[in-house]
């Protein structure tokens, strides 16, 4: 006889509801704020929130396969970081700040 | 041997020359270079012997492979014609060529492009060998050109020199005018007879009628070809520029072959010459003014090398009044001995050149004959032959030229008789004020004057030889029932033209010849081996004027072409290059460039706004999606 996940108390929109604030939030943040550290964990959250969609609709949906995709992504999410990171530093290193209104030297 | 074999051998070997002296002629050592670069002519020649001697009196038809056909009869191949007229000519060519290969080696030893030099004369004597004995008229066309190509890369062999350049320049662009009038007489021919292989073309040309306005047109354009090669009037002022090239090549190119390749063309069209009696008065005329305008200049000239450039086209002139009278067996003799004198006479100027560490100026020369005996030698001979003095090479085809003119037209026998009597005189004029009399140059020159080595000499040796018995080939009738260039040449040019000329006339000719010449000789010897150089001074007044400054010729054309046309290319360059072209073709670029410009604005460099746009784009992407 079928039993319910644990997820499964609290009902998917919920879920949805709450990965598309994080998203929108990560979003938002992403585009107003200019510390390029927030920014960068802006898109972490943006990362994270969609992790959790795929997460909650896999078990809805007792495919495990978005739980598999979950994985993947975090393992991109770690690589990215580092290599984020390390650029962040250099950046660092050049001008002496963490504004990201000044890399714009690539403006037509 | 087999026909293709042989052929093979003819035409190839001095390509192979210019391939190998070409690529790795500057990592070679000079002997080898040379080796190489005589290798190529001495097989050619030694084919042409070969092949004398099993295909004489035939035609043999050699088609290699297709080049293009176009319709079913204008089939055009590497196909090559071994008949007498092309050996004849590959004698000529091959052999003069290979002792001039021989002599250039000598003439050349110092220079850093020596390599460059021999490639490039291989190439030309493919050129023209291929000139010489292509089977139709394209691939004649393509030798042409060939040789063309070649005169200019040779003459502007001393490319660091812009008067050089010019020279060589002049050259191609007179050539070009010529080569356009030959082309469009292959169209024509195409168009009017449908074959362009000469067998064909000769059996169509005698079946057609006399004086037809097409075959006046092909005539005339075909001759507007020869004015070009041949530097006739009003195409000849190149060839003296052309003297600016290295002497070898002055002999090799611009005296003894390539030049002579319009007398060949008409030769070999000599069926349609034939037909067209119209055609045949203007080159008539034409040959006599060049033989006369060229002579009377080079009466005039100091520099000993315009000198025998202008004799050249003189001698030129000889040949088309020959070949407008329709005698184009005699044509071809002259062709022949004037090949051996008159490279013979280049390359002995050239050994004075080289002895005297390059002067060529004659009103500094004098007395060389103690310095160079043999050079001195062979350039007497040379001047004996090319004034005609019996019995040696000039002097029998000169002959035949003028008996021909008297049989056909007695006022050109008169022109060509006074041409004659200023050949001598500026020959005997050359030869006494560069030999005779006293030195006039600078001493310093005087004490390093030294005679030309060995390899230089030799080929001066053979050819000396062959001025002397060049002629006994064509002996009048008068002398040997056996005239040997008649009759070899018969097979290939059976034009019906018959001269005849009575004895009496032969004898009192060489009776005037041999009197004319004792008296130029006379006045010349009292002029030219004085020791001041006021006689070599240009003349401020009168006909000397005239003939010093060459009858203005340049200079006219200068006024007459060169002039207009270049007021009409600053007009296009102004109107239509500007407005026409240059604004049309660059509106697209200017409406880009605006636009380009105004897009530029989106790039504002915030990258809120970019993520922004990126997201609004998105947006309207899956709302798209979504509505599917």
């Amino acid at each position: 006889m079928y039993k319910p996940d644990i997820i499964q108390y609290i009902s998917l929109n919920h879920y949805l509801i709450l990965g598309a604030a994080l998203f929108a939030i990560g979003l938002i943040g992403v585009m107003v704020r200019k510390n390029i550290i927030i920014v960068f964990m802006c898109i972490e959250l943006m990362l994270n929130a969609v992790n959790l969609i795929l997460a909650a609709t896999s078990t809805f949906y007792s495919d495990s396969g978005g739980q598999v995709m979950v994985f993947f992504t975090m393992a991109v999410a770690a690589a990215e970081v580092s290599v984020g990171l390390a650029i962040i530093v250099m950046m660092y290193k050049n001008i002496h700040s963490l504004n990201i209104d000044l890399f714009n030297r690539l403006k037509g | 041997m087999n026909s293709t074999i042989i052929l093979n051998l003819m035409l190839w070997p001095s390509l192979i020359g210019f391939i190998i002296n070409g690529i790795f002629g500057s990592r070679m050592s000079k002997n080898l270079v040379g080796l190489i670069a005589c290798a190529g002519p001495l097989t050619s020649f030694v084919a042409t012997v070969i092949a004398f001697f099993s295909f004489r009196d035939t035609s043999t038809i050699v088609d290699l492979y297709t080049w293009f056909q176009f319709t079913k009869n204008i089939y055009v191949g590497f196909t090559f014609n071994i008949d007498n007229l092309s050996m004849l000519m590959m004698f000529i060519v091959s052999g003069v060529g290979t002792l001039i290969h021989i002599y250039s080696i000598g003439y050349m030893h110092e220079d850093k492009g020596f390599w460059r030099f021999m490639a490039y004369l291989n190439l030309f004597l493919f050129s023209m060998i291929i000139l010489v004995l292509a089977n139709n008229l394209p691939l004649l066309f393509a030798g042409w050109e060939g040789v063309g190509l070649c005169s200019f890369l040779l003459i502007g062999f001393w490319f660091s020199n812009d008067e050089y350049n010019a020279a060589a320049k002049k050259a191609f662009v007179m050539n070009r005018i010529g080569d356009l009038g030959f082309i469009l007489a292959v169209f024509l021919i195409a168009k009017t007879y449908d074959t362009l292989d000469f067998k064909l073309l000769t059996q169509k040309f005698l079946e057609s009628g006399l004086n037809t306005p097409v075959n006046i047109w092909i005539t005339i354009l075909l001759f507007v070809g020869v004015t070009g090669k041949s530097a006739q009037l009003p195409l000849f002022t190149w060839l003296p520029d052309a003297m600016a090239g290295p002497t070898p090549v002055s002999a090799l190119i611009h005296a003894a072959t390539m030049v002579t390749a319009g007398v060949y063309l008409v030769a070999r069209m000599f069926a349609i010459f034939d037909m067209t009696p119209f055609t045949q008065q203007i080159i008539v005329y034409i040959g006599l003014a060049t033989a006369f305008i060229a002579a009377t200049i080079a009466l005039k000239q100091n520099d000993i090398k315009k000198v025998l450039a202008y004799s050249t086209v003189s001698q030129l002139g000889y040949m088309v009044v020959a070949l407008g009278c329709g005698a184009y067996i005699t044509a071809i003799f002259h062709v022949m001995t004037h090949a051996f004198f008159k490279a013979l006479l280049f390359l002995s100027a050239g050994s004075v050149i080289h002895g005297l560490g390059g002067e060529q100026n004659i009103a500094n020369m004098g007395g060389l004959k103690s310095k160079m005996k043999w050079t001195h030698l062979v350039f007497l001979i040379g001047t004996l032959a090319i004034v005609g003095f019996p019995p040696l090479a000039g002097f029998f085809s000169k002959d035949e030229i003028l008996a021909v003119a008297f049989s056909k037209n007695i006022p050109v026998f008169i022109g060509l008789g006074l041409c004659s009597v200023f050949t001598a005189w500026y020959m005997f004029r050359l030869y006494f004020s560069t030999f005779q009399g006293e030195y006039r140059g600078d001493h310093h020159k005087w004490d390093h004057a030294h005679e030309s080595p060995m390899i230089m000499l030799f080929p001066l040796f053979v050819l000396a030889i062959l001025s002397i018995i060049g002629g006994f080939f064509g002996m009048p009738e008068v002398i040997s029932e056996h005239h040997a260039i008649d009759s070899f040449l018969k097979p290939s040019i059976f034009s019906k033209n018959v001269f005849h000329v009575s004895h009496t006339f032969d004898y009192m000719l060489w009776t005037l010849t041999v009197l004319v010449l004792a008296l130029v000789m006379y006045l010349t010897y009292k002029r030219y081996t004085a020791k001041s150089k006021s006689a070599y001074d240009a003349q401020s007044e009168g006909i000397g004027k005239v003939l010093s400054n060459k009858y203005w010729l340049d200079e006219i054309y200068e006024l007459i072409i060169i002039k207009p046309l270049r007021i009409l290319s600053d007009w296009f360059n102004r109107v239509f290059e500007r407005v026409g072209i240059d604004d049309v073709i660059q509106s697209p670029g200017f409406v880009l460039q605006r636009a380009a410009k105004g897009l530029g604005i989106l790039q504002s460099g915030s990258i809120s706004y970019y993520i922004l746009s990126m997201i609004i784009g998105f947006i309207i992407f899956f709302l798209m999606f979504i509505k599917k």
